[in-house]
């Protein structure tokens, strides 16, 4: 379960955003909604982890996040949240099947070279295993980055627009992605878009 | 899967900047190595060969070319001294052991040396085949000079005027060998030994008359000239009093092989160190060289960092990862100058024309261990500064940024 309280923060240039409460039970899928500039990333930094709030707490099955040494911070972020970006980063010096395993080695975790072959299958794209990421496809590449947030087994799935780049066709086979991935691995989903094309997939809304 | 496979792949990715960042290092290790392997080498040689020779006794001239042509065998003699001066210098209460040389032939570039077992003594000579000469015209070969001549006991050879080249061969006397030396390590092994005699009889119808017998000891040589005379004292004290003495009071001169080679040494030690600021030099331009290509590549791997942390590792571990490249490029550049350093060398030493100092790239000296740690030392330097970046690289700002 995640949930946070009387969350804020501060911009560097003073701004200040104030967070609704917001509880999310175990795989719940959830849209977050607002339009730019409205603090969307912010709040998804915030709860993965990545950028300590000003006020307010955030708790992911009972673990205050922001109480964790920075260190500590890292490891959980590794091993609970699995993070999907607007633009899918990959290592370039890496095969498709390294970069996954790298998820499972950055978090401190054994590499579980099954897994993530089955996992590579699930997403179709099981014969890119052996490719770099720069031989791959705008969608192929969102794919994979799927793939590497599921590695760990996360309690929760956090995407950042990630229909923004891609064509309907692929929109779409993303979404399907993530909540039917979301759902068979047993984790909580936010995904942050203002793409209209996601939001006919997912019914629970938090706006800000 | 781990920092050092990351660290590898991602080198591998850049292999041209990789390459190149390399063969800076090994190349700076590499002229560092010959320089450290050569002079240590070359000082060995000079203080084996000198080993126990506390004075040489010469025709007047330059005591360097004295110390060269009598000790190490290499640069043309003085001149000669009077048997006569040199015998009553051997007298002396001072001297423990003095050993006269006759020089002026050669076999092959090999120098016939005129001496008495005296020669066998200073150097601790043993036979490995045949005996020491005995009469004139019978020699004792070096080790090397077996080897490479292919002479075998019994055979007979004539040896040619001057220190170098077959020109003005004596045909009118032919040499016997006698024995081959034991490989002794030091210029003994490039010498043919014979006595004074057998000298004198080959030059007999152009500088001397009547003939000479070893047997018959130094009253033979009276009237006879010799090269020069290599010195043992019997204390050290001598080291003072017996050069004063044998400057001031004879028309011979006195020279140090320590002395000299030491001056020797200090002139080739400018070249050595002119080359080693080169070679720093060159390791300087290395550290540069890794230092901008890693602080580059930071600028593009900043997203690559920044995804390793929202993985889960943690500053440390990247700050970690970035110097491992850096000092990864300069310990595989290290190792690989070595190699360069000792393969050179021992090619150098293979074309090297004088036998006396030969060098070779199949012995290590300790500093070598100092060049590693000095690779080391360059890699971690240059790459801290783009390793420090990782402390700076706000993930969340690069990563949602849409770039």
């Amino acid at each position: 379960m995640i949930k946070i309280g009387s969350l804020a923060h501060v911009y560097e240039k003073g701004r200040r955003i104030k967070f609704p409460d917001w509880e999310i039970a175990d795989m719940e899928q959830w849209l977050l909604l607002g339009a730019s500039g409205s603090g969307k990333s912010t709040l998804l930094n915030i709860i993965s982890g990545l950028l300590e709030p000003s006020q307010g707490e955030v708790l992911i099955n009972g673990t205050d996040l922001y109480t964790l040494p920075a260190r500590g911070r890292d490891r959980f972020r590794g091993r609970h949240i699995g993070i999907i970006f607007q633009r899918p980063h990959l290592i370039r010096s890496l095969d498709v099947l390294d970069n996954l395993a790298l998820a499972a080695v950055m978090a401190g975790l054994p590499v579980d070279h099954e897994r993530n072959l089955s996992l590579l299958h699930d997403l179709g794209i099981a014969e890119l295993a052996k490719n770099y990421p720069d031989q791959l496809s705008q969608g192929q590449l969102q794919r994979v980055s799927v793939a590497r947030a599921l590695v760990n087994k996360p309690d929760l799935l956090i995407a950042d627009e990630p229909t923004s780049s891609l064509d309907d066709e692929n929109a779409n086979q993303v979404i399907q992605l993530l909540t039917t991935q979301a759902k068979d691995n047993g984790a909580a989903l936010i995904i942050a878009t203002h793409d209209r094309r996601v939001r006919d997939h997912i019914t629970k809304t938090y706006l800000l | 899967m781990n920092i050092f496979k990351i660290s590898s792949k991602n080198l591998v990715r850049n292999k041209l900047t990789t390459i190149l960042n390399i063969i800076l290092v090994a190349f700076g290790v590499s002229i560092l190595s010959i320089l450290f392997l050569a002079s240590t080498q070359i000082s060995n040689k000079l203080e084996k060969n000198a080993k126990d020779i506390d004075l040489v006794v010469g025709a007047k001239g330059s005591p360097l070319q004295l110390i060269l042509s009598s000790v190490y065998h290499i640069d043309y003699p003085t001149g000669n001294i009077p048997a006569k001066d040199a015998y009553k210098l051997m007298q002396n209460p001072m001297v423990k052991r003095a050993v006269p040389l006759a020089l002026g032939d050669n076999y092959n570039g090999y120098r016939i040396v005129g001496t008495d077992s005296t020669f066998s003594n200073l150097y601790g000579l043993s036979i490995k085949k045949g005996s020491f000469w005995h009469k004139d015209l019978e020699v004792t070969l070096g080790n090397t000079v077996a080897l490479t001549s292919g002479l075998k006991i019994g055979d007979f050879f004539f040896g040619a005027h001057g220190l170098t080249g077959n020109g003005d061969v004596h045909k009118q006397h032919a040499y016997q060998v006698k024995g081959i030396l034991k490989p002794q390590g030091n210029i003994t092994d490039n010498l043919i030994l014979t006595n004074i005699g057998s000298v004198y009889k080959m030059h007999e119808e152009k500088h001397v008359e009547g003939h000479s017998n070893i047997s018959e000891g130094a009253k033979e040589i009276n009237d006879k000239q010799i090269t020069a005379l290599l010195i043992q004292y019997k204390s050290p004290m001598s080291v003072i009093l017996f050069p004063r003495m044998v400057n001031q009071s004879t028309n011979m001169q006195a020279a140090s092989p320590a002395m000299e080679s030491a001056r020797l040494f200090s002139l080739i030690g400018v070249g050595i160190d002119t080359l080693q600021w080169f070679a720093i030099f060159i390791m300087g331009i290395a550290a540069l060289s890794i230092f901008i290509s890693l602080y580059n590549a930071m600028k593009e791997r900043k997203y690559d960092l920044a995804i390793m942390r929202c993985l889960g590792a943690s500053k440390s571990k990247l700050f970690f990862l970035v110097m491992f490249e850096g000092v990864l490029v300069t310990f595989i550049g290290a190792c690989l100058g070595l190699l360069i350093g000792h393969v050179a060398l021992e090619v150098i030493g293979a074309y090297q024309e004088s036998s006396q100092a030969k060098l070779t790239g199949l012995t290590a000296v300790p500093q070598e261990v100092y060049l590693i740690w000095i690779g080391l030392f360059i890699g971690a330097l240059a790459s801290l500064i783009p390793a420090m970046q990782i402390y700076k690289v706000d993930i969340a700002e690069t990563l949602t940024k849409n770039s």
